[in-house]
C-alpha cells in the first residue's frame, strides 16, 4: 500500500519514499507491518487534514521488510517519537524542511509512557471510567502499569489506545 | 536557631533512646502528610521504627490517648470489610480523634455513578486523612493523586494492603522474629493482597519464603518479578504443604474462595488440600506460629485455636496499636513523635 502518487517521478523509488516531502517528518525503518500502529500511537488518523503517506513492507537493507510513514507539515518532537520505540525500536526520524533532511535521529526508550497505552487488566482503576490518564513504566523487556502493576511483555501494540 | 527548636534538639539528644527517637523522627518527617499506598514504600529501618513505636503504644496506650483530639479520619470502604474498618476506627478513637464514614456503597453517591476521583475530593473536605478500601487495583494510587490530605490504602483489589502488612510483621516479630525466618504462605496467592503486600515487605529481612498453593492460584508473575528484583534470599513455590511444613517457623494461611473456581467439585477438591487441623500439625515444629488475616472459613480447624501455635486472634488485636502508630506518623505536626519531649 502506497499513497505516493504525487511523487512518482524518480528512478530511485527507495530514495523517493524516504525524502520527498516538502516539510514534515519521515519515520523510517519501522518494522514491517507496524506502520498503522505508529500512526495510532502518534494519534494521527488524517481527520485533521494532514497529508500522510504510508509505505508498507518495502524491501530494506537493515530490516528484511520495513514500513515508512511520512507526515507532511508536522515536525514530531523527540518526546512524541520516543514512545514509538516500544513497537518500532529501529525507527529513524527524519525532519524535513524544504525537501531537505535537516535532522535525523533514532528513537530512544522513554522511562514512562503517559496516555498512549491502555491497561489490559480489567480490574485496574484506569479502565474503570475514572478521569485518569494511563501511565506505564518502560522496563527492559516490556511495560508496566503505574497503577495496578500489570506487566506486559508481548504484543504491546495491542494496548494502543485508539 | 530559635530557643524552642534548640530546646527540642537538646531534648532529642538527651533522650535515653536517642537513636530510636532519631529514626522515628526521620520517618515521621517523610511520612507526615504523605500517603500510605504500598508496602514497597518502607525500608527495613522504617518498618522497625513503626513496629517499635507500635510496641510502645501497645504497652501504654494512655500515653497517646489525646494526641489527635479533634482529628477526623474519613472512611471510604467500597467493599464490605467490617473488621478492617473497625480496626481503623478504634485506632483513631484511641488517639483521641474520631471518624466520618461514607457508609455502605448501596446508600452512597457511588451507586449513582460518581467516580472515585470525585468521591475522594468531596470527602477530603470533611476529614484530615482518608482510609480507602476499593475493589480495583491501583485505586489508592489514583485517589491519592486527587487529594492533599494523607490517604491510607486499606486494600485495592488484588493489589496491596500495607497496614495489614505492618500488623502481620509485628505479629511475626513478636512470635518468631523477622530474621533467620522460614515462612510458609499458603492458600489463594493469586488474588490475596495481604500476601502480595507481606511478601514484598519480607524481602527487607533475612526471610526464606515458601509459597504453597494450587497451580491456578499461584503468585501473579508481577509479584514474583518484584521479589526477584529485591534479591529476596529464598523464594520457592510449592503445591503441597507436606514437604516444607517441618522446616517452617511461621505458616501464614489465607482463604481460598469458592468463586475462584468454575465449579463446586473443583473447589472442594482443592480447598480440602489446604486445610490445617491437628493431624496436619503432627509433622510441624513445636514452635510453629500459625497466622491468618481472618475471617477464616474452614482453613484452620477450631481445635487449633487453643494450641500454642495459634496467633491469628493476637494478630487481629495487633491491628489497633500498629494502625495507631501509622496514623500518628501520618498526622502529627510536631517533632516529638512518641513523646519523650513535650516541646
Ligand atoms: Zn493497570
Amino acid at each position: 500500500m502506497s499513497n505516493d502518487h504525487d511523487h512518482h517521478d524518480g528512478n530511485d523509488e527507495h530514495e523517493l519514499r524516504v525524502s520527498k516531502i516538502r516539510d514534515g517528518t519521515v519515520i523510517d525503518h519501522v518494522r514491517g507491518g507496524q506502520a498503522l500502529n505508529v500512526l495510532a500511537i502518534l494519534g494521527i488518523d488524517g481527520s485533521d487534514g494532514e497529508e500522510v503517506s504510508v509505505g508498507m513492507n518495502v524491501p530494506s537493507d537493515r530490516l528484511a521488510r520495513k514500513d515508512i510513514v511520512k507526515v507532511e507539515g508536522r515536525e514530531l518532537s523527540q518526546d512524541e517519537v520516543d514512545v514509538l520505540s516500544l513497537i518500532a525500536p529501529d525507527a529513524t526520524i527524519n525532519i524535513v524542511r524544504d525537501f531537505d533532511v535537516v535532522e535525523k535521529h533514532r528513537v530512544e526508550r522513554p522511562d514512562v509512557v503517559d496516555g498512549v497505552l491502555s491497561c489490559p487488566n480489567a480490574g485496574c482503576i484506569t479502565t474503570s471510567g475514572e478521569p485518569v490518564t494511563s501511565r506505564f513504566a518502560v522496563l527492559e523487556d516490556g511495560v508496566r502499569c503505574g497503577y495496578c502493576g500489570t506487566i506486559v511483555r508481548e504484543e504491546i501494540a495491542s494496548l494502543i489506545d485508539t | 536557631m530559635s530557643r524552642a527548636r534548640f530546646a527540642s534538639r537538646v531534648n532529642w539528644l538527651a533522650a535515653s533512646n536517642g537513636e530510636i527517637q532519631g529514626a522515628r523522627h526521620s520517618l515521621h518527617e517523610r511520612m507526615r502528610h504523605d500517603h500510605l499506598i504500598t508496602s514497597k514504600q518502607f525500608s527495613r529501618a522504617d518498618i522497625e521504627t513503626v513496629l517499635d513505636y507500635a510496641a510502645e503504644i501497645d504497652a501504654d496506650p494512655s500515653a497517646v490517648a489525646d494526641r489527635h483530639a479533634g482529628t477526623l479520619l474519613g472512611l471510604l470502604f467500597f467493599e464490605p470489610s467490617t473488621r478492617t474498618k473497625m480496626s481503623f476506627e478504634t485506632a483513631m478513637k484511641r488517639l483521641g480523634g474520631d471518624v466520618v464514614d461514607m457508609g455502605s456503597i448501596e446508600s452512597s453517591s457511588v451507586k449513582k455513578g460518581e467516580t472515585l476521583a470525585d468521591t475522594v475530593r468531596v470527602i477530603e473536605g470533611y476529614a484530615d486523612a482518608l482510609v480507602l478500601r476499593h475493589p480495583k487495583e491501583g485505586a489508592a494510587t489514583m485517589a491519592s493523586e486527587f487529594v492533599d490530605v494523607p490517604l491510607v490504602n486499606a486494600g485495592d483489589g488484588a493489589g496491596q494492603h500495607p497496614t495489614q502488612t505492618m500488623l502481620d510483621l509485628y505479629t511475626i516479630r513478636e512470635n518468631a522474629g523477622l530474621d533467620d525466618l522460614t515462612i510458609g504462605i499458603m492458600g489463594d496467592l493469586k488474588y490475596g493482597r495481604t500476601v502480595h503486600s507481606l511478601a514484598y515487605a519480607l524481602t527487607n529481612f533475612d526471610a526464606h519464603q515458601h509459597f504453597i498453593s494450587p497451580e491456578s492460584l499461584q503468585l501473579p508473575r508481577e509479584v514474583v518479578y518484584d521479589l526477584h528484583q529485591q534479591d529476596a534470599p529464598g523464594i520457592r513455590e510449592h503445591d503441597s504443604l507436606e514437604e516444607i511444613l517441618p522446616s517452617l517457623d511461621v505458616l501464614y494461611v489465607t482463604r481460598i474462595q469458592r468463586e475462584r473456581f468454575p465449579d463446586e467439585n473443583e473447589y472442594q477438591k482443592v480447598a480440602g488440600e489446604y486445610q490445617i487441623d491437628s493431624d496436619t500439625l503432627e509433622a510441624a515444629s513445636d514452635d510453629l506460629t500459625i497466622m491468618h488475616p481472618l475471617p477464616r472459613v474452614d482453613e484452620i480447624a477450631p481445635e487449633i485455636d487453643e494450641t500454642e501455635h495459634a496467633a491469628y486472634f493476637e494478630q487481629a488485636h495487633n491491628g489497633v496499636p500498629v494502625r495507631m502508630a501509622l496514623l500518628d506518623l501520618l498526622l502529627s505536626d510536631d517533632k516529638a513523635i512518641g513523646g519523650e519531649g513535650d516541646e
